[in-house]
């Protein structure tokens, strides 16, 4: 109840603010575009899986509006968004079906690798991808009006305000399911969770699609804020932000990747104002912290109830040895 | 491609995986003792590079040096980074997270990473460095009709032997060498045997850290450093670790050769898909082997 509340009344804040003065909309939307993202991060690090590479799903997703957009003027925004999704979840799907064969070290150094290569092969192929320049695309229609830039704005604004409350309730929603709760069994015990007949690389597979999915909206919503994609989306720096704000907001609720979104923007704010130059300096030093002083993330921290069954009485029930 | 060049294709690779093969070393001794993948090792080689080719230039500055102490600037560079960068990690950060999740740890180090990444940037600049006074002084050498520098044909290869032979040496015949083993079988038993596992893991720390930042220091007489140069490294000397198998020393040596020789082949052939050749080796041999070639199958623990 009370992170469905701070969620109400979080995208109500930031719904106001960006009304009262057009300028924060900007920093609000790129916010929500990270918190999306760090929320697919979430789902797989609820399986103990943390990927290095999701960036790229943000970028598939870029380049698809980009295309799109440029193929077809004219082009509903809304639809655009809706494809770009369709291809990140396609693209998430076919190497779902590879990296879920890895755990822990494996899986994200491989996802950070394919990443890799992604980044590097957009930067190749100048003639269909814009090298690094990357790609323009014009201004198009949201829900079937043609705004001008504030309207434009609002209308982003209103879209992943929206699309993060749904989005953040289904997460939720499906970390209660029971798929969900056999995701999280991945990280607890993997032999266990095969023993009671459930395949662990299918259970993950279908988490993966579902982040691969949420970072594609997030890079969706920023290219068509920025009206320009570039390889630098995949770059891997940023995928490192998205775990970083995951790490920062805990996997224990969906509202976390939110609000360790906030704190990843505050901190950009005081790092571009006082260090310039030392981003992924003071990025790396809150990571190290946090996983020192409170490894759990914020929502680990705070009051807020995971809607999963209480963990007490799991844990209760494990036995001694466990290591595997 | 032209079959003329095919040998300078070979030599090239041939002197790539000797690179590629010390900083491997490196990342997998770490991990085979440890369980702990560097992700800062990237790091090390790119301040490794950095620090050796200051040094470079700081002695030639100063007059006319000789050419064996250009050599040995550039492995007094890497002991010096290895030494300092190992110390401070591995006391400063590895030493708390010892007992955490593997993915912990894992990010630890790329916490680190990132911090180092910066740090490189501001004291050396976004400007590329090199030495190839380095290369240039110790001539060439002409085999099959091909005109190749000493140190290349014959420096980096001789030097990423001598590394195998001397690490296996240690760890088979010396007495700090089989602690190393005996930690990396069993870190509690062998404390209560009297081993001193703290120390020996500080040990293997720094050896590998000097490995990684030898790597890059070995590397600036032929290339010029620029800022990200630690991030390709890494992620490229996982893919041989990934596709011999964590903690496999004899089968780092055979993947580093074998990804080294297809990535000159493919920079001859076809430029385009030189990023790409390793991982899709990796790829490969994973899908067959999922952990790697030269792993053993474990028994799995439940």
């Amino acid at each position: 109840m009370f992170a469905a509340i701070l969620s109400l009344v979080g995208a109500a804040i930031c719904l106001v603010l960006g009304l009262i003065f057009p300028w924060m909309k900007v920093p609000i939307i790129v916010g929500l575009c990270y918190g999306l993202a760090a929320l697919g991060v979430t789902v797989l690090m609820r399986a103990g899986q943390v990927s290095f590479g999701h960036a790229m799903y943000a970028c598939i997703a870029g380049y698809t509006v980009a295309f799109l957009a440029r193929a077809y003027p004219g082009l509903d925004g809304l639809l655009l968004i809706a494809a770009s999704v369709v291809a990140a979840v396609v693209a998430g799907a076919l190497i779902g079906l590879f990296v879920v064969r890895y755990r822990e070290i494996f899986f994200g150094m491989l996802n950070l690798a394919l990443s890799m290569v992604f980044y590097s092969v957009l930067g190749k192929f100048y003639e269909i991808t814009g090298g690094t320049d990357g790609l323009r695309l014009e201004r198009p229609p949201i829900a079937g009006f043609q705004f001008d830039r504030p309207g434009y704005e609002t209308a982003l604004l209103v879209t992943a305000l929206s699309a993060s409350l749904a989005l953040g309730w289904l997460v939720q929603r499906y970390s209660g399911s029971a798929a969900g709760e056999a995701l999280a069994g991945i990280k607890t015990n993997e032999t266990r969770l095969e023993y009671l007949g459930m395949s662990a690389r299918r259970i993950l597979w279908n988490g993966y699609m579902i982040s691969a999915g949420l970072c594609g909206l997030s890079g969706a919503l920023f290219v068509l804020l920025q009206g320009l994609v570039t390889p630098e989306l995949g770059y891997w720096v940023r995928s490192g932000e998205f775990v970083f704000i995951a790490i920062l907001g805990g996997a224990q609720h969906a509202l976390g990747a939110f609000m360790g979104a906030v704190v990843f923007q505050a901190i950009q704010l005081v790092g571009t104002v006082l260090l310039p130059g030392t981003w992924k300096m003071l990025l790396g030093a809150t990571l190290i912290i946090v996983i020192l002083v409170a490894p759990t993330g914020i929502t680990g921290v705070l009051p807020i109830k995971s809607w999963s069954k209480p963990r007490e009485r799991k844990l209760a029930l494990r036995p001694v040895a466990e290591k595997s | 491609m032209n079959l003329d060049l095919l040998p300078l294709a070979l030599a090239d690779g041939f002197s790539y995986a000797g690179l590629l093969f010390l900083v491997a070393l490196g990342l997998t001794l770490i991990f085979g003792v440890m369980g702990i993948l560097n992700v800062a090792h990237g790091a090390l080689y790119a301040f490794g590079g950095y620090a050796a080719a200051s040094l470079v230039q700081f002695i030639m500055s100063r007059g006319d040096p000789p050419s064996i102490l250009l050599v040995a600037a550039l492995f007094v560079a890497a002991l010096i980074v290895g030494v300092a960068l190992g110390c401070l990690l591995e006391v400063g950060l590895l030493r708390r997270v010892q007992d955490k999740d593997p993915i912990l740890q894992l990010l630890i180090t790329f916490g680190a990473f990132l911090i180092l990444d910066d740090l490189q940037q501001l004291i050396w600049g976004g400007s590329p460095y090199t030495a190839s006074e380095v290369s240039g002084r110790l001539g060439t050498i002409e085999l099959f009709g091909v005109t190749y520098t000493v140190y290349q044909l014959l420096l980096i290869p001789i030097v990423a032997l001598c590394a195998y032979g001397l690490l296996q040496y240690f760890l088979r015949h010396t007495r700090i060498g089989r602690q190393v083993i005996a930690v990396t079988h069993n870190a509690e038993v062998a404390t209560a045997l009297g081993i001193h596992a703290k120390r020996i893991r500080l040990i293997t720390f720094i050896v590998g850290a000097i490995l990684g930042a030898l790597g890059g220091a070995l590397s600036v007489p032929t290339t010029s450093l620029v800022p990200g140069v630690g991030t390709d490294m890494i992620v490229l000397s996982f893919s041989v670790v990934a596709t011999a198998g964590l903690g496999q020393i004899t089968g780092a040596l055979i993947a580093a050769l074998m990804i080294g020789m297809a990535r000159s082949l493919a920079v001859y052939t076809f430029p385009e898909f030189e990023v790409v050749v390793p991982y899709l080796i990796m790829v490969l041999v994973l899908l067959i082997r999922p952990y790697g070639l030269f792993t053993v199958a474990q028994a799995r623990k439940i």
